[in-house]
């Protein structure tokens, strides 16, 4: 699941060549702005075919891909 | 006691030669807008003075004198000189908020360059349409950056130089690209300043209309005036202030009020190049002590959605006064910011044309939750009937804010569209585009945008641009674009989307158009919902009646619906 998410952040989200870890932040990095969140909470929920609740996704939740995979497992039946 | 002390006693007595004076300015002097925020401070004795803290987002940190400021700009409008640019060339700073976008935009106007911020989030689209309408003849930018503007280089035989602040020594530089490395520079401590006068262009920012392309807000040295008393009186900037504006340069506050007010007066201003989380930003208040917090309804919403208890782990009792700007500050955040700050937001009204602060809530003045407050002394606001633009005689009716001409930072023309410009003036009064009411103690209360653009966030989305790009998809028949309510941003982006034959409507096509959008336009232009319908409603003649999508979404009546297509 990281690796899916994280090619997913790196092919839509960043504009050069910056490596990006499991733990790179990406709210507060500025990679991922709260505007294109919606983009990837979509993406997520399509993938995993899960829904987030809007509460659930918050900056915090979408700081990192590790942090974003637990969001995605807590969905996943 | 505040700057402005009694708000009824400034208005009696107002003029802006108030402004004049303290900045000693005299009408026919030379006025340059980045001598006064650099060279001027350091000559009334704040050269060691700090002026810009800044922070990264990892963690990492700037701080400049305004001696530095002084010298890094002499540095950065030497090498523009040195470069061939011309006094009155468009020069696009399209960069995130990093310390060369404050100073290369003091640089830029102290070479006598017209500065023309462009936000970093624009995609190629987007930036392309800006810097061709300015014909821009340089953009100064980062590595990261760099790749949106390669793109469309070949479109742009007017723009000579990309300018790269951050190049990596090790790759070689590609057509008409050139490294500035500001730090590494050898810096110039004598810079002949052009000889700008109060008429003379200073600022290109770029705003979406209803129709059309984006338009060019020029803007002139003597915007100073009242974006230095405005400043003073309504921010209630202190010498002792640590003063944090979040807005962006790429936007009309961040250069107001986030390089030109806060530098003009002197205080010390923090920035924070980092993406919103809650934590972070008390964090940042607390260790930078923060005493004056200009923010906006968005973020505030943010803060309220985050919840109370994150306020708890830090300590922001720093915090002396805070204002707020971008879209209609509603009633419940400035009655949460009384509960968990102490003290409210205080929300300010005015718009990229106006270039300063039309009608605010005053330090002192009784603050009415929701209302935007009072004119500021010396702007004659009014509102007015729609169709006669005459003044209502009575509190309380809906009408169009109008607003007398001749402040200074009024914008001057559009660029390249002076008949647009002339529109926005009718019976003598200039209209931003909004509608309020104004009760029975002169209290303005905003309703709504007079057109169908949309205010997300703060920032001004064409619905015009949105559905142009949006029929760029290859799936995409037809489309139209209205704002959506939203409690975070108020009015987020929603397309109505017809497919073209072999196309059907899908969670991941959705996902497509949507990326397809953020890519091309900015993340806040991109639909934050897509619906797939069979037909749009249209008029016989074949307009789309945005109308009738728009009242659907906000729970309206639909009024009117003769003249629809299939009625």
């Amino acid at each position: 699941m990281q690796e899916v998410i994280k090619a997913y952040v790196i092919k839509e989200y960043v504009e050069d060549d910056t490596e990006l870890t499991n733990d790179s932040p990406l709210i507060s990095g500025g990679i991922v702005d709260s505007f294109s969140m919606v983009s990837l909470k979509r993406f997520l929920e399509n993938k995993y075919n899960i829904s987030i609740p809007d509460d659930k996704a918050t900056p915090e939740a979408f700081d990192s891909v590790n942090k974003i995979c637990a969001l995605v497992k807590e969905y996943v039946k | 006691m505040s700057n402005i002390g009694s708000y009824n006693e400034r208005v009696k007595n107002f003029d802006w030669k108030i402004a004049e004076q303290e900045l000693d300015y005299k009408p026919g002097d030379i006025l340059n807008i980045g001598w006064y925020c650099s060279d001027r401070i350091c000559q009334m004795g704040k050269a060691e003075k700090p002026a810009l803290i800044w922070e990264g987002s990892t963690g990492n940190e700037k701080q400049y004198t305004y001696n530095d400021l002084r010298l890094n700009s002499n540095t950065i409008g030497q090498f523009l000189r040195d470069l061939g640019i011309q006094p009155e060339d468009r020069v696009c700073l399209f960069m995130d908020k990093i310390p060369e976008l404050y100073i290369g935009f003091l640089g830029i106007l102290k070479m006598g360059g017209i500065a023309q911020p462009l936000f970093s989030a624009f995609g190629d689209e987007s930036l392309f349409v800006r810097l061709d309408n300015a014909q821009t003849t340089a953009i100064i930018t980062q590595k990261k950056h760099a790749p949106k503007v390669r793109k469309i280089l070949d479109k742009m035989p007017y723009l000579k130089h990309l300018i790269i602040v951050d190049a990596d020594p090790a790759k070689p530089l590609l057509d008409r690209e050139v490294s500035f490395n500001m730090e590494n520079a050898a810096k110039v401590e004598h810079f002949e300043i052009h000889p700008t006068y109060a008429e003379s262009p200073s600022v290109l920012h770029y705003t979406s209309g209803t129709t059309g392309q984006p338009k060019g807000v020029k803007h002139v040295h003597y915007s100073l005036i009242s974006q230095y008393l405005t400043s003073k009186w309504v921010l209630d900037l202190l010498d002792t202030d640590i003063y944090w504006c979040t807005a962006d340069p790429g936007w009309v506050t961040g250069t107001s009020y986030g390089i030109i007010g806060a530098f003009s007066n002197g205080v010390t201003q923090c920035v924070l190049d980092a993406g919103f989380s809650a934590d972070n930003w008390y964090r940042f208040i607390e260790k930078r002590k923060i005493s004056m917090w200009y923010s906006a309804p968005t973020a505030i919403r943010s803060l309220m959605k985050a919840g109370d208890e994150v306020i708890k782990k830090y300590d922001l009792s720093s915090l002396r006064h805070l204002a707020s700007v971008g879209e209609p500050l509603n009633s419940e955040a400035v009655i949460w910011s009384e509960k968990v700050f102490g003290k409210p937001f205080l929300d300010t009204y005015w718009q990229t044309e106006t270039g300063s602060m039309m009608i605010t809530n005053f330090p002192g003045m009784k603050i009415k939750p929701g209302s935007m407050g009072k004119p500021f002394p010396g702007i004659i606001a009014t509102v007015i009937d729609a169709e006669t633009y005459e003044p209502f005689t009575e509190t309380g009716k809906i009408g169009l804010i109008a607003i007398k001409p001749g402040w200074p930072a009024m914008m001057r023309t559009y660029w390249r569209n002076e008949e647009t410009y002339k529109k926005k003036f009718q019976n003598g009064w200039y209209l931003p585009g909004d509608r309020s009411s104004i009760d029975n103690e002169g209290y303005f209360w905003f309703v709504g945008r007079d057109d169908d653009v949309i205010n997300t966030g703060g920032h001004l989305v064409s619905p015009f641009e949105v559905e142009s790009a949006l029929l760029e998809h290859p799936a995409v028949a037809e489309s139209a674009v209205v704002a959506k309510p939203d409690f975070v941003n108020m009015e987020v982006v929603k397309a109505f989307v017809t497919l073209k034959p072999g196309f059907t409507g899908s969670k991941d096509l959705d996902l497509d158009i949507m990326n397809f959008v953020r890519k091309k336009l900015s993340p806040l232009a991109m639909p934050q919902e897509i619906e797939f319908i069979e037909n749009l409603p249209k008029t016989r003649s074949g307009k789309i009646m945005r109308r009738i999508l728009h009242a659907k979404e906000w729970g309206e009546e639909i009024g009117d619906t003769s003249t629809l297509e299939n009625d």
